[in-house]
This record gives structure tokens, sequence and C-alpha cells, in this order.
């Protein structure tokens, strides 16, 4: 049994659904109880869809318990099958079904579908969602291609052929990641045969092979499927998930080399720091060495979120944008291992986790000035009244934005930028708040100066209007609202209250901007305790900035 | 069980009114989803539910509560190793509720919490609840009810929450009133003060804002139903000696006066009195709602079953803002809970309990009506095929009862419609 608060990610059945809704012509029967019809709320209201996910649920009851739930199962096979007519079925079971053990998969098959049907075992009480969607995204590609397995590779073409695979609904950012992606292929003539599952259809999956290579553009999703296609047809599969300017870089010479096409219609415009040019594919790297940016340099950074997105954020972040990575950490113990050797060569250790609070004390005591996350991450970073972008998943309707804003390729570089900027102090109002602390209007409570002000007492730059904070208070007795914020405030105040201050100490300490006073303030008693020194006074403040530079 | 209950009937029983009973794919939350506003309501007590990652999913994505870092519920989640033995899953129940204890001292109550899950795999968590009650007493008290999908539909959830509670109900033979059903902190303020000036009391709240102190109930208490799910909770209650005050629920201007009124009756109450406290609310709230007659006035109206409080909705909207209603769907109906609701219904609607939800789309489609009430996973389907929504867990997770939110459960209704009438887009 694991106590758990807030989840990182669904229960496997949930993965299932994302593909069978990225698809255009499968329907899912999904045996389970009344409740956990709740998942299509996640299509419909997350990402907005204007139909409803192609899944029956069989929504058994108690009564049906004994003997009558094998024969519902059935029954939805075939009415679903009637009823909606796709071109191929899956049935999955969610955990509750899967104590009962009806095998709806099996009764399936035996129905006599004029279609494939292709019963799923998703081991609801060991794994999760990522992993749900990447066997059943596994299963169906198998289950369509069996009959092809033995079909010789394809005659050479002119013009290359790949497929693209991982991307799906409910993934972060996936619709606008397929059109870059699919832009940079075309500049360098190559020709996208699939892209699966997104807005694929089962003869998609039955023309894979035509493809020359495959595109593993989700690993979390796509990697068993790509490695079952090398193995099964001799397909090889890129290595390079093209999330930020330099892995973009290196995506396109892998493709142009699996293709064998060449890469300088992309690469050779790109000049790194050469304004002009650059700018060309992106203006991402100019930004980056632009005077303005210099404010970034060492800025302190937690990353946290799926394994592609967290791995791709550190590269980017020590990279590009110059920060230094205090945190690094991933709930996808799948790939724990490709997270922990990126954390070491960081100098850190990995955080590989699904446990929330485990996170939110990692963040604490990191200190961080800047927090790359997920959802969950963004509350525990507004918690603690620190900046915070979201890059992966689990995300909300917020981050499901109605302008086309990809996080892979040269644009996707651009939106990064943006908005992992955008939530910080800039480089001279830091400056000026330091210099003039006695300045009515520069109060701990003040927001960023471009940022919307809020009455809410919290230390705290991330000050955006909320729409989904605002959904939530409306949707609550108006007692409960206040009861987190006065949390926060609390928690807030017990930071500035400090064992071993001298009054003059905590004076000259309260100067300090709040943004880096939690850095100053660990450091100073670090250095205290570390020379026995048991009153901290102002001096021994400045022995500490000195001791540790900035 | 039904207990036979004494109901206060003033005039003759209705025609029968025909019900289209459905079994098919019931698109409903399941009862866990109560916790959502129970754990705000009840500011001493924490759920734990034992069940499934699903059901931890649920309870966030069904509220999308990330905002509490920290809210008071929580999941234990079972794994392959509690499946294989009972004995460990029980060991394992005890250490996670020690290390929650432990973590949270503030909590008086704690409510262990079935699932489909545990239910399947015949989890007692009703012992589980006895031997750690027993332990922790008289600092936590812990209770157990279900929330599970095989057994409970959304609001159900609450029902049986509260039905926990009534074994540990103290007695008393005091005359009383007893408001049941979890309303919002504001709206039993109103209705407080609307009591004191009625006369009537000592008026208790059940749920109050503290799991730990309870009401009492006995042979002296009228019980007065602000919710229309807690049907299991008021046998109880009744049984316990309490006696049912029987009153459409206090939905709109028409709702609050009749139900209000049913108190007076009960507790004597003079008709001029009552008229002097009541009049001015009612007819504050009646002129309120007068805006939003004109856009509601003659459109149809189609509800799909989600939160029991269909019935309450419908005749409000049908017989204060002049709504013509094509469907009325229920999870369930509970003819006891519902008799006064039923009588106010015009005749010649569809009343159609439990779900298939298939063909009951169908039948939306063919009737086209002007508004649907619906849950969030059809709402923007709908949206998208032309018809105007509102979602109902809106209505759950929105001051709606009483006189002075008439008005604002109007415009929640009308909004869909004036937001159509307004966009060129």
């Amino acid at each position: 049994m694991q106590l758990t608060i807030w989840t990182y990610e669904g229960p496997p059945h949930v993965g299932a659904m994302r593909i069978a809704s990225s698809m255009r012509d499968v329907h899912f029967v999904l045996h389970a109880p009344q409740g956990d019809t709740y998942a299509d709320l996640l299509f419909t209201m997350i990402e907005r869809y204007d139909h409803r996910p192609p899944v029956t649920y069989t929504t058994f009851q108690a009564r049906d318990l004994g003997g009558e739930t094998a024969g519902l199962a059935k029954r939805a096979v075939a009415e679903a099958y009637t009823r909606f007519q796709p071109n191929l079925m899956l049935v999955g079971e969610s955990c509750t079904a899967e104590l009962l053990q009806d095998q709806p998969g099996t009764l399936g098959m035996t129905l006599g579908l004029p279609v494939p049907v292709v019963g799923l075992e998703l081991n609801s009480f060991s794994k999760k969602e990522n992993w749900g969607a990447s066997e059943t995204l596994y299963q169906m590609v198998r289950s369509v291609l069996s009959d092809r397995a033995c079909v010789p590779a394809p005659a050479p073409r002119k013009t290359p052929l790949v497929n693209i695979l991982g991307p799906t609904a409910l993934g972060f950012r996936c619709r606008d990641d397929i059109v870059e992606v699919d832009r940079l292929l075309a500049q360098l003539g190559i020709e996208v045969n699939a892209v699966v599952p997104l807005g694929a259809t089962v003869e998609d999956l039955r023309r894979l092979p035509d493809a020359s290579f495959n595109i593993d553009l989700y690993p979390e999703v796509s990697r068993p499927t790509s490695q079952w296609l090398q193995r099964a047809f001799g397909m090889p599969y890129t290595q390079t998930v093209p999330i930020g300017m330099n892995a973009t870089r290196d995506f396109v010479a892998e493709v142009a080399q699996l293709a064998g096409v060449d890469p300088r219609p992309v690469l050779g415009d790109e000049h790194p720091g050469v304004a002009r040019l650059s700018a060309s594919q992106s203006r991402a790297p100019w930004y980056a060495r632009s005077v303005d940016s210099t404010y970034l340099t060492g800025k302190r950074v937690f990353i946290f979120g799926d394994a592609t997105h967290a791995l791709a954020a550190a590269r980017i972040a020590t990279e590009t944008m110059g920060f230094e990575v205090v945190g690094l950490g991933t709930y996808s113990r799948e790939r724990a291992r490709d997270v922990r050797d990126a954390a070491s060569r960081l100098g850190i250790e990995a955080l590989v986790s699904d446990d929330y609070l485990e996170v939110e004390q990692a963040i604490g005591a990191a200190g961080p000035e800047l927090v790359l996350g997920t959802q969950m991450e963004r509350h525990i970073a507004k918690r603690l009244g620190i900046p915070c972008a979201v890059i992966s998943t689990p995300m909300h309707v917020q981050d499901v934005p109605a302008r086309y804003s990809p996080v892979m390729g040269f644009e996707g570089a651009n939106v990064l930028f943006d908005s992992w900027v955008q939530p910080l102090m800039m480089g001279l109002e830091e400056h000026l708040l330091q210099m003039f602390r006695d300045d009515f209007e520069f109060h701990d409570d003040a927001p960023a100066s471009h940022l919307p002000a809020t009455g809410r007492p919290a230390a705290n730059a991330e000050r955006v209007a909320d729409p989904a904070d605002e959904t939530v208070a409306a949707a609550q007795p108006p007692a409960a609202v206040s009861a987190p914020v006065a949390a926060a405030a609390e928690q807030a105040a017990k930071q500035e209250i400090a064992a071993g201050w001298t009054p003059e100490g905590e004076r000259e300490l309260r100067k300090i901007p709040f943004f880096v006073r939690g850095k100053a303030k660990r450091n100073t008693e670090r250095f205290a305790a570390e020379r026995g020194v048991s009153a901290i006074t102002v001096e021994t403040l400045y022995e500490a900035k000195a001791h540790f530079g900035r | 069980m039904v207990m036979p209950i004494a109901l206060e009937r003033e005039s003759a029983a209705p025609a029968p009114l025909k019900v289209l009973r459905e079994r098919g794919q019931h698109e409903v939350f399941c009862g866990l989803t109560g916790i959502v506003w129970l754990h705000r309501k009840l500011q001493d007590a924490f759920f734990l539910v034992v069940g499934s990652r699903t059901c931890a999913h649920l309870i966030q994505s069904a509220a999308g509560v990330m905002i509490f870092a920290e809210p008071r519920f929580g999941t234990a989640i079972l794994t392959e190793r509690d499946l294989a033995g009972l004995a460990d899953a029980n060991e394992e129940l005890d250490r996670v509720v020690t290390q929650l204890v432990s973590r949270r001292p503030e909590i008086k109550t704690l409510f262990l919490v079935g699932s489909c899950p545990s239910e399947v795999i015949k989890l007692d968590l009703g012992k589980a609840a006895e031997r750690l009650s027993a332990r922790l007493m008289p600092d936590v008290r812990v209770l157990n009810y279900s929330g599970s999908g095989i057994e409970t539909t959304f609001t159900q959830g609450e029902d049986n929450a509260l039905l926990s509670m009534v074994p540990f109900l103290p007695g008393t033979d005091a005359r009383q009133l007893m408001v049941v059903g979890c309303l919002a902190d504001v709206i039993e303020d109103q209705f407080r003060r609307m009591f004191n000036a009625l006369g009537i009391g000592p008026v208790q709240f059940l749920p109050g804002r503290r799991a730990s102190s309870l009401p009492a109930v006995g042979p002296g208490t009228d019980l007065l139903l602000a919710q229309p799910f807690n049907g299991a909770t008021v046998r109880a209650l009744v049984a316990r000696g309490a006696r049912v005050v029987a009153a459409p629920y206090p939905i709109g201007a028409e709702g609050t006066s009749a139900w209000l009124g049913a108190a007076c009756k009960a507790w004597g109450v003079s008709d001029a009195h009552r008229d002097a406290v009541l009049s001015g609310p009612a007819e504050r709230a009646t002129r309120s709602l007068a805006r939003h007659r004109a856009w509601l006035a003659g459109k149809s109206l189609f509800l799909l079953p989600d939160s029991q409080l269909e019935i309450p909705i419908a005749r409000f909207l049908n017989r204060e803002l002049g709504m013509e209603l094509i469907e009325v769907g229920t999870p369930y109906l509970d003819r006891m809970m519902m008799e006064p609701e039923l009588a106010l219904l015009p005749e010649g609607i569809t009343l159609s309990e439990g779900q298939d939800v298939e063909r009951q789309l169908d039948r939306l489609r063919a009737a086209r009506p002007d508004l649907t009430i619906c849950g969030l996973g059809l709402a923007n389907p709908l949206e998208a095929d032309g018809f105007a929504t509102k979602w109902s867990i809106e209505l759950v997770f929105t001051p709606i009862h009483g006189y002075e939110q008439a008005a604002d459960l109007a415009d929640v209704c009308a909004r869909p419609l004036r937001r159509r009438s307004q966009l060129t887009v």
C-alpha cells in the first residue's frame, strides 16, 4: 500500500485510452465499474476535445458480480462494434475488472468480428499510465502487422520515407510538435509515411514498414514499438528527441544520416551567436547570448517531469540558458537510468520518485530560483514562492494553449526560452530592488513589474492570473479558499524567523531581495554551523557571502 | 432495506409517473467524488481512500483541486503485494494510517473510504476502522464507508459518509430540528438566521463543520432534508426515532418557501409570523429571477443523470423560469426522497432512471433541446454538435440552495444561452 496525495500518472488503462483516442478509427471497450468514466473528461476538458473519446465502459455494478460481468463485457464489445464500426477494437480492463478475471479481451476475440480485436493486459496494480500507452501501442501495431512480418524491405525510393512514432492525445504539446518536426523533415527532403498514433488510422499502421526508419519522438510511449519494428523489419530509430536548440541540431544530423540526405539545407543556416543568420531558424540562441540574458547566468533551477522533457530541460538549462541545475528528477521509473546518468554528469543525484511529498521536500532543500516541472511542481513552487514554468505532463487546461506552441524544433526553442524567462524578475529590476530596498513599492510582496499584481501576500514572482485556480476557488465554499493562502503566508513567515540570528544580522538579511534571501540565509547558517558561530551577526553574513561567492 | 416512514402529505398522491429505466453505460462519477466537498466541509476530518491508482486519479481529475498542496484526503493505493494476502493488506493499512495520523495531528476523524477494488477483494474496512479506532481513540475516531462505483453513484458518497456517522450521534429526546445534507457554509448561516427569525430551534446541521462534534438525534428530532441524495442516512436517523418533515428541496424561491414552510408547520409557527419573515426574502428572490426568465422561458431542457439534484433543478427551471422539460435523468429514483418533488413535475415529461448513455444521446439529438445539463465528459462534444450545455458538476460545487442563491442558479443555467447569443465566432 502506498499513501498517495497526488499522482503523476494515471492508471495504465488511461494510457490505453490515450492511444485509442489518438487514432481515428479505433474503438476501446473498457471493462470497468461506474465512475471510471471520469477519464473521458481528461480529453474533453484538458484538451478540449470536440468529440467523446472512442471508449465504451461496461460500468458493471455490485449486483452484476458473480457471473454477469463477463456477459456484460461481451455484449458491450458486440454493441460497440455495431454502433461505431471501427477498423480495430481494443479491449481492456481497469483495476477492478482485472480482479474479476473475466478476460474480456479473449471474450472479444471469440465474437468473430470482421476487424482485429486486440486484448490488452494492463497490470493495473503494478503499472502506470505511460506504460499502458506504450504497451497498447506496441500490441496494436504488432497485431496489425502480424501477417507482414516476412515482407521484404521496401524498394529504395528517391525521397526517403519515415514514420513519426509516439505523439498521443494528452501528450505535452504533441499537437504542435508534430508540425514542427514535419517542417524540419520537409526542409531535409524527407517525406513522412505515417504519424502514429496521433491522427493515424489502422491503415497507417499497416503501412509502417514502408518507411525506411522511425523517429522515436516520445520514448515513454513509442520505444517498445520502435524496438520491435527494428527487430521485425530492420527499421532503425532515432535516439535524439529534438527539444531545445542543440538537441534539434543533433536530431537533424541524426535524421539526415539515417535518411542519407544532406543536413545543410537546415543546419547550413545555423551559425550560433550570429543574430541575423540564426534568426532564420530560431531566435533563442541569440536571445540567450544577448546581454540582457546575462542575469540568467547561474540561476539555480530544479527540474522534474517525465524523463523525455526533464532530460531535455536539463540540457537546455545548462547549454542554452546558462543555469545551474540544482535538482533533476523524474517520475518515469522506466527511464530512471537515463536520468541518473544525466544527473551524475551534472554532479548531482537524480530524484526518481512518484511521491509528490518527496519532490516537495527536495525542492525545498535545493532552494532553486526557478522550478521547471509539472503541474504538481507548479503548486509546490507556488507554495514556496518560487517562479515556475510547466515543461511536462501532468498538465492542466492552461498547458494546452490556443496559440501554436511547440516545444520541439527551432520554434520550440523559442517557446521554451520565452516561457522559462517569463516568470523571472528582469535583470535590471533585480538590481534596482537590491539597491533601493527602502522604496515602499519594493516590499517583499511586490511582484515582478511585468506580472499582474494581486492582493495576496506572498514572496512570489509567479503572479500570473491562473484560470485553473479561479475555477477551483469558485467551486469551493468561500471559507475553504483562504485556508491554503493562510498556510502559505504562515510558512513564508516561518521561513523568515531564524534561530541564531542577532537582530542586526536579521535586519541586514531582510535587506537582501526575497528571491535570493533564502539562499543567502541557508548559506550563512551553514557557514555559521561549520564554524561553530552561535550568534549570526552582520559580519557573519558578509563573511559567508565572501566565502560562497555569488 | 427501506424503513417505513411517515410522510406528511398535503395533497392527494399524484398520478403515477412514467419512468424510463435504462441499463447501459453509466456516464456518472462514483461516490468517491463526494470527498471533494466533504473534506472542505469537515475541517477536522481526513478521507483515506483504500483503492487503486484509478481512485486517486479520479479524485484528482474530477476535482481539479491541485491548488490545495496537501488536502485532507489521500489514497492508500493497493499494490500487487496487498492483493496477494489480505492479512498483509490489513497490516499495511495500519502502517499507512499510523504514518498519516502522525503527519497530521490535527485530524480528529479519519474516514476509511472503500472503493471498487477494496470491495471486490473483500477487504473488511469496517473491522479495520474498529481496530484502528480502538487504538487511536480518544484522539482520532476512525469511521468507514464505501464510495465504490459498483455500489454508489456520485452524491451517494456523501450519503454513505453521513450514514457512517449516525451510530455515533448522541441520543436526545429534546425537540429539535436537524437539517440533513452538506451545505455551503454561507447557506448554512443564511438558514440559521432564517430559523432564528422564525423561532424554530434548536437547529442542528448534519454534517456540521467538525466531524468530532456530532449533533444529537432522537424521538424529538424533526428532519428537514437539504439534499435529495441522503436517503440511507435519513432512514438510519428515522430508525433512531427522528421524523421526516416532508418538503420539496430548498432550490429556488418556491422550493425554499415550501421547505421553510414545512418546518413552520411542524413547529407550529403561525402563518402570519411565517409570512412576515419569509415574504421579504421570497419576494426578493422571485424578483431576482426576472432577468434570467427572459433567457430561459419557453426554452427546452434535457438533463442527463449526475448528482440526484436533477429533479429539484428541473422543477425549479420549469415552474419558476418557464423552461420546458424534455427529459429529466436521474441516476436512481428514491421515491421516499423525491415524493414531494415528483408531485411538482409537469405531466408528459420523460423521467429516466439509470442510463444507457448512447441511447440517451440518441434521444437528445432527436429532441434538440435548447439547453442540456450534463457531465464534463459530454459537455464539449455536445457543444461542438451545436447544443448549449451546462456542466452539472458546477451545480454541486456552487451554492445554489436558499432564497439568495435562486438567481445564481438561474444565472448558471442562463449563462450558456447568453454567451451563445453574444458570441459571433
